[in-house]
């Protein structure tokens, strides 16, 4: 490992998004502040849904923007420069082990992810307004969680980014991200699929449920979550298994 | 920059099968999920050799030049030697690092301007050149100061802070060998440097190569253009299908013709009794019938030959349509060896 080589190729990365930081910012605020405004401001001020909601609901959309984000960030751009311009080879040829590209990827993606987080937290939080609730009593949580999560986040965007092509993944993001967000225990708590046993057990395969349990578990631990115990072991098993299938598939793509 | 010593290539028995067909035939087939492509593949099996047994030595601080026609393996040959495709069988080495085995520091040894320009389009032209500075480890200021010195040596300066999406293919062409250059490489390789510029960029070009060259490092370069090869290389290798057909500087691979002309003639009918009286015709050496229905003559003369040629022909009553003449080259003597003409 190169410490030069890594360092350049992250500050490249940052110097692309501080290019384009309006878009990013505006990517990333747009419809995390529709759902906050739609569904903790508007149905719970109208009294459609009761106030207690608003806690429930912003952890998951902290889940969500800085899994999107992070997805976002290191999919697209990969896709693209695998694909027929070939721009990742003057990474691939610096001297550095193309693993280490890798993983400067999923770095810089989680650097998004987490930025995304910072960002949407406090803006949803505003939007809201009083009554949320939020509790800051448990701290290292709240940061380890966020940094396995925007792991998360990015090692899925390598998945993507290395697996599907330019013309596929729009596609991908409707027919496989729109279903895991739904069933990803953003927008209700995962007890609340009590009622539907099967499906309870199902979306357990489905790691956006472990973020978003996660945050709530962090945020707002007076609401029913998941057990800590099943929070980490999901986060880091999801973790391991798209960073580990990630560089495979990153490996068979920059290698002829 | 300071007194370096000039490193060499070497490869022996390199053989590369690809698998699967080139991306630009895969694009847009399929659903498009690559991890299923092995189990979706039915028992037949692609297999293209794209490298047959090829060795080469390139001697430090030379011009070396690949010459083949598409798909001879030109490019492949070129990707195993800078570490981005593992070759199926065979060795090579830059200096003394095997390159697959020491890829990181093969890399920090090699400049590689691809066949089609991989330029970063999110960064511009100066930002190319110093981010490329930068992943090399080249120091901040060395770095700002080199790009500048590229920026004017390629005449770029006037597009310098502009992202290069809208560039032209020469200018393209002109910032991919730049960030070659910006770490300053020992051995730097060039596929097809001249494919698609004007002619005036190409002097340019070649004058670029050659200062390089003078300062030490080591060039191999693939070309399907015979001049350029002529012009520039010390030495030539004429590939075809993966495999080396001939190897030596463009004077002896030219000498090494039997006669040094070709007279191709396009004839009506090509009756073996009058081919056989054009092969006793004082200088001629040698007499082929080529895929497309011409009759190559290999001679020690070119127009001097033609009246005899006419006479015979008239006397067979066989119509000339079309005769054309080529000097020794090494268009001819890739005809030679193949029996196909390079552009073909
Ligand atoms: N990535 C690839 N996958 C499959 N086949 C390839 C790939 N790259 C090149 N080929 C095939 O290998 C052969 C040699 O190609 P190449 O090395 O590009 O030749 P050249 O550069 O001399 O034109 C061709 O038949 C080409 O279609
Ligand atoms: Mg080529």
């Amino acid at each position: 490992m190169n410490a030069k080589t890594f360092l350049a190729m992250l500050r490249r990365d940052a110097h692309v998004a501080r290019r384009n930081f309006v878009t990013l910012l505006l990517q990333t605020l747009f419809q995390p502040m529709l759902l906050v405004f739609v569904f903790g401001k508007v149905m719970t001020s109208s009294g459609l849904i009761r106030p207690e909601y608003k806690g429930m609901l912003l952890p998951g959309i902290i889940a969500l923007a800085m899994l999107l984000s992070g997805v976002w960030s290191v999919a697209m751009p990969l896709v693209s420069e695998f694909q027929f311009t070939r721009e990742i080879e003057d990474r691939l040829l610096s001297p550095i082990e193309i693993e280490w590209v890798a993983v400067e990827k999923v770095v810089a993606g989680m650097l998004q992810a987490i930025a995304a987080g910072l960002v949407v937290l406090p803006t949803a939080w505003l939007v809201m307004g009083s009554g949320v609730g939020l509790s800051f009593s448990r701290p290292l949580d709240f940061v380890l969680l966020a940094l396995l999560v925007s792991c998360l986040a990015a090692a899925i965007g390598l998945v993507l980014g290395t697996s599907v092509g330019q013309t596929q993944i729009g596609l991908m993001f409707s027919l496989v991200i729109a279903p895991m967000i739904f069933f990803g225990c953003a927008y209700y708590p995962w007890s609340a699929l009590q009622v539907f046993p099967t499906l309870q057990k199902a979306v357990l395969i489905n790691p956006i449920v472990y973020a978003s349990e996660g945050f709530r578990s962090a945020l707002v631990p007076r609401f029913p979550h998941l057990p800590r115990l099943a929070i980490y072991g999901g986060l880091v098993f999801f973790d391991l298994l798209f960073v580990s299938f990630g560089m495979r598939q990153f490996r068979r793509k920059a290698v002829g | 920059m300071g007194e370096t010593v000039a490193i060499g290539i070497r490869a022996e028995g390199l053989r590369k099968v690809y698998t699967s067909p080139p991306p630009a035939a895969a694009a847009g087939r399929g659903a498009g999920f690559s991890f299923f492509a092995r189990g979706k593949r039915p028992k037949q099996k692609l297999e293209i050799v794209a490298l047959d047994d090829l060795s080469l030595e390139v001697a430090p601080g030379e011009i070396f030049g690949l010459l083949g026609p598409n798909g001879a393996g030109k490019s492949t040959t070129v990707g195993v030697l800078t570490t981005r495709i593992r070759p199926t069988a065979g060795r090579a080495w830059i200096g003394e690092h095997d390159v697959w085995r020491e890829r990181v520091p093969v890399k920090r040894l090699v400049g590689v301007v691809p066949q089609r320009p991989n330029l970063d389009l999110a960064l511009t032209a100066r930002e190319i050149l110093v981010f490329h500075g930068a992943y090399f480890g080249v120091p901040a200021a060395e770095r700002v100061r080199r790009a500048q010195e590229l920026l004017e040596r390629f005449q770029l300066t006037d597009r310098a802070d502009r992202l290069v999406l809208g560039f032209s293919g020469g200018m393209l062409q002109r910032l991919s060998i730049a960030r070659a250059l910006m770490h300053d490489p020992r051995v730097l390789f060039l596929d097809e440097p001249s494919a698609g510029l004007d002619p005036q960029t190409r002097l340019l070009l070649w004058d670029l190569i050659r200062a390089d060259n003078r300062r030490g490092t080591t060039i191999l370069l693939t070309t399907h253009n015979m001049e350029e090869a002529d012009e520039l290389c010390s030495r030539v290798s004429i590939v075809d299908h993966g495999r080396m057909i001939a190897l030596g500087t463009p004077e002896e691979l030219k000498r090494s013709i039997p006669g040094g002309y070709v007279v191709r003639l396009h004839l009506a009918a090509a009756p073996p009794a009058l081919l056989s009286r054009f092969e006793r015709l004082p200088g001629v050496t040698g007499v082929r019938t080529s895929g497309d229905g011409a009759v190559d003559l290999y001679a020690d003369r070119g127009g001097a030959l033609l009246p005899e040629v006419a006479r015979l022909s008239n006397e067979a009553a066989v119509e000339i349509r079309d005769v054309k003449i080529s000097e020794p080259s090494l268009e001819n003597l890739f005809l030679h060896h193949t029996g196909r003409s390079l552009r073909d």
